[in-house]
């Protein structure tokens, strides 16, 4: 017979592991990246098949050879970093881009500061408003989907440009929706007939990986819901207050990064908030923050420095937001 | 309506495959070893010497106190002297050691099977028989009963809680008592409620014990001022504070006892020990034990004499069962790790549970990657994870700044945590260095 082990409780362990938890992220997001490879074809497969690999072999190599720790990339951590910062990325940018923003991601974003779990900042999203920052025109040359490529026109502008376009040449709303550049309903927002980056053209698969994720609860409703519950109702006021300066609240629920950066970027665990209530101050934050940059901002999009501003907060959020102990005395 | 506290705690898989095991008297040989000490408190003082002829059920330590326990012989035979025995953890303690010769009773305990559901005793009455017959609470604190029940000035009990809730995976010897001994556990609830001058009890129960739930309920019509309560099953409903707000809504105060809610807690087993003693004039001596465990052929819930050692128990399921990695006293997610055999049971022992090589080992720590699954999971709302990190870096005052005392010790956040991080362990640790409970050697 073995020897017994001696060891304090508890004895059992429950289910979750790292590894699980970040294979449960790659499951939520294969819809995603299904309708992705289908309206952006073989340029699609390319950019997120370099992003994962060169963010996995990024991460082995530091680890190696300059942290000289033992590499961890077992735990799928890179390879979800890979696949968040493919799907930020138009189908159509040139591969050595995408190895600089794998680099940066993995490299500034994550392993500086010491590796996974201590990064402030969502590491995909430092490599995103990296490429952003040096590489604007690439990174805003947006492929239409392969359905709605015509012979004279292969790039379009994303739904967000077309209206911060249409604005600053002093259009309304209406007009700018009766003009022949929009050309898109909100039915083909929902199901991903509309030119962006990879992951923000189907409102529908990202929301199929939200309830999956839900349902493995890999994450909690909180921060989520209270991003999309800020964009309805700041944007809702702007909206009702202006009709033909800003346009409703739907529409920036379903146009841009909205979904992917609310469900799969904002929810990163380590660039959270720890308790249920921070999660709301949190996600609140970056609604509002992203309908501020959208409607006022230079950029026809926000979501992801909105992010980046509410991943520096969230030390301070930390320390305000408490969980309220069990029968606290005033 | 099932009824359940609001935040955190766990649910494991609940693994209750004795539950169809019916309460089987285990019978005593050979030789059994009573500890002096079965109780938090001042342990009780040897009246018996070598040599002697003891019965079942005979005073062999008198109380040393208010806070100490009486302690009983569980057999009949000739008292071997009085030896410093090692315990499950392999700490010695003072046990008397008595030789079985029969079963001889002593006279005065009422063994016929019949009900006794005569409720004329007074509370005085009441107490005096819970104190004579050492009862301690069998949740597994031992702490004695009479203490417990000893409402302090200036306080109000309002309420008798019962904790049926057996939220622990495995085990199931409460819920066999509350299938098999029903009516005698309703009556012990009476006594209860005279014994503090209440009239409302509540028995909790989690609805995984849906028999139980209707068997009660159906008694329970005969006997007035009991409700029986259905709980949503989760662990650590059978927690004192996670119980009482389960049941009546309200949170202890932090650093408060619970009669500061009204509330007095007993466990299922005490409740029948209180029937037992008052209406029988028993004394706790016996109690029972699950043996369970995945890879064992039979499940058992026995009745079990306090003394008799694990040894027995074993053979009695046929042996250590192969690729068994851990045994542990009690429950899997706060018994203990056995390392002794042949360690004599004690008042608070409820389960033996043998526990797979595979299930036994924890798995490699990894970076805490902030899931904040641990904050969700921890029923007394601290942060786990913040604890954890303070109490490895031995930073006392600021453990003690975020409450670490309030930590009860459930292992719900290393159940959840996904880098599986020792986090209670340093807690633990942190707690009692903090508390100064031990002091660190120079």
């Amino acid at each position: 017979m073995n020897k017994l082990i001696i060891s304090p409780s508890p004895h059992v362990h429950g289910e979750f592991s790292t590894k699980r938890l970040m294979r449960d992220v790659v499951i939520a997001l294969l819809p995603a990246l299904l309708v992705s490879f289908y309206f952006f074809g073989f340029g699609a497969v390319k950019v997120v098949g370099l992003s994962v690999i060169s963010c996995v072999v990024f991460e082995f190599l530091i680890q190696k050879f300059l942290l000289k720790t033992a590499p961890s990339i077992n735990d799928l951590s890179a390879v979800v970093t890979g696949l968040i910062l493919s799907l930020n990325l138009p189908s159509n940018l040139p591969w050595w881009i995408v190895i600089i923003g794998s680099l940066i991601a993995i490299g500034v974003g994550k392993m500086v500061f010491g590796g996974l779990g201590n990064n402030p900042f969502n590491p995909a999203l430092v490599g995103r408003v990296f490429l952003l920052i040096a590489r604007p025109v690439e990174m805003t040359t947006w492929p239409l989907p392969l359905t709605a490529v015509t012979p004279d026109a292969t790039t379009g502008a994303t739904p967000l440009a077309i209206i911060k376009e249409g604005l600053k040449n002093g259009l309304t709303i209406d007009q700018i929706k009766e003009s022949s550049d929009y050309t898109f309903s909100y039915l083909d927002t929902l199901f991903g007939q509309i030119g962006g980056s990879l992951g923000e053209v189907s409102a529908v698969a990202l929301l199929l990986g939200f309830a999956y994720l839900l349902v493995r609860k890999v994450i909690t409703w909180h921060i989520p819901v209270s991003i999309f519950a800020a964009v309805i109702v700041f944007s809702g006021i702007l909206h009702f207050a202006n009709p033909d300066r800003f346009i409703d609240p739907l529409f920036h629920l379903l146009t841009g990064g909205m979904i992917l950066g609310a469900v799969y970027m904002a929810t990163d665990y380590v660039t959270s908030p720890m308790t249920l209530k921070g999660m709301m101050v949190y996600g609140t934050g970056i609604g509002l923050l992203t309908i501020l940059i959208r409607t006022f901002g230079s950029y026809p999009e926000g979501i992801s420095f909105a992010i980046l501003f509410m991943n520096a907060i969230v030390p301070l959020i930390n320390k305000y937001m408490k969980p309220k102990l069990f029968g606290e005395v005033k | 309506m099932i009824k359940t506290f609001n935040r955190g705690g766990v649910h494991p898989p609940e693994n209750k495959i004795s539950r169809n095991a019916a309460l089987e008297q285990l019978v005593p040989e050979g030789i059994i070893r009573i500890f002096i000490s079965q109780h938090i408190g001042a342990p009780a003082e040897c009246i018996v010497a070598k040599g002697d002829k003891v019965k079942t059920g005979q005073l062999i330590a008198k109380a040393n106190g208010f806070v100490s326990a009486n302690v009983h012989s569980s057999v009949s035979g000739t008292v071997l002297g009085i030896e410093n025995i090692a315990d499950y953890q392999g700490i010695k303690k003072p046990a008397v050691c008595i030789q079985v010769e029969g079963d001889e009773w002593e006279e005065s305990i009422d063994r016929s099977a019949e009900i006794n559901r005569d409720l004329s005793k007074t509370s005085e009455e009441i107490l005096a028989k819970i104190t004579e017959a050492g009862l301690v609470g069998l949740g597994g604190a031992t702490f004695p009963t009479h203490v417990k029940l000893a409402v302090p000035k200036g306080k109000t009990a309002k309420a008798i809680i019962i904790n049926g809730a057996e939220c622990e995976p495995y085990l199931t010897s409460d819920h066999r008592v509350m299938l098999e001994r029903g009516e005698e556990l309703l009556i012990g609830v009476q006594l209860l409620k005279k014994a503090v001058n209440v009239d409302k009890a509540y028995i909790g129960i989690e609805t995984n014990k849906q028999d139980a739930i209707d068997s009660l309920k159906k008694t329970a019509v005969n006997y007035s001022g009991i409700e029986i309560v259905s709980l949503e099953p989760k662990y650590p409903q059978g927690g004192e504070k996670q119980l009482i707000k389960s049941i009546t809504g309200i949170e202890v105060p932090d650093r408060a006892l619970p009669i500061e809610t009204g509330c007095i807690v007993s466990n299922i087993c005490t409740t029948l020990a209180v029937y037992e003693a008052v209406q029988k004039n028993k004394p706790l001596f016996e109690n029972s034990i699950t043996v369970t465990g995945k890879n064992l052929k039979i499940q058992k819930n026995f009745i079990v004499r306090v003394g008799t050692p694990l040894s027995q128990l074993i053979k009695a399921i046929g042996g250590i069962p192969e690729n068994t990695g851990k045994i542990i006293s009690g429950g899997p997610m706060m018994g203990r790790a056995v390392s002794n055999l042949e360690a004599p049971t004690m008042k608070g022992s409820g389960a033996v549970l043998f526990i797979t090589d595979d299930e036994a080992k924890r798995g490699t720590k990894s970076n805490c990657i902030r899931c904040s699954k641990c904050v969700a999971a921890c029923p007394m709302r601290l942060q786990p994870f913040l604890l954890y990190k303070l109490a490895e870096r031995n930073m006392l005052e600021e453990l003690k700044e975020i409450s670490v005392h309030a930590c009860i010790e459930c292992g719900c956040c290393l159940y959840t945590c996904p880098a599986n991080l020792p986090l209670v362990d340093y807690i633990r640790l942190g707690k009692t260095r903090a508390m100064k409970l031990i002091v660190k050697p120079k």
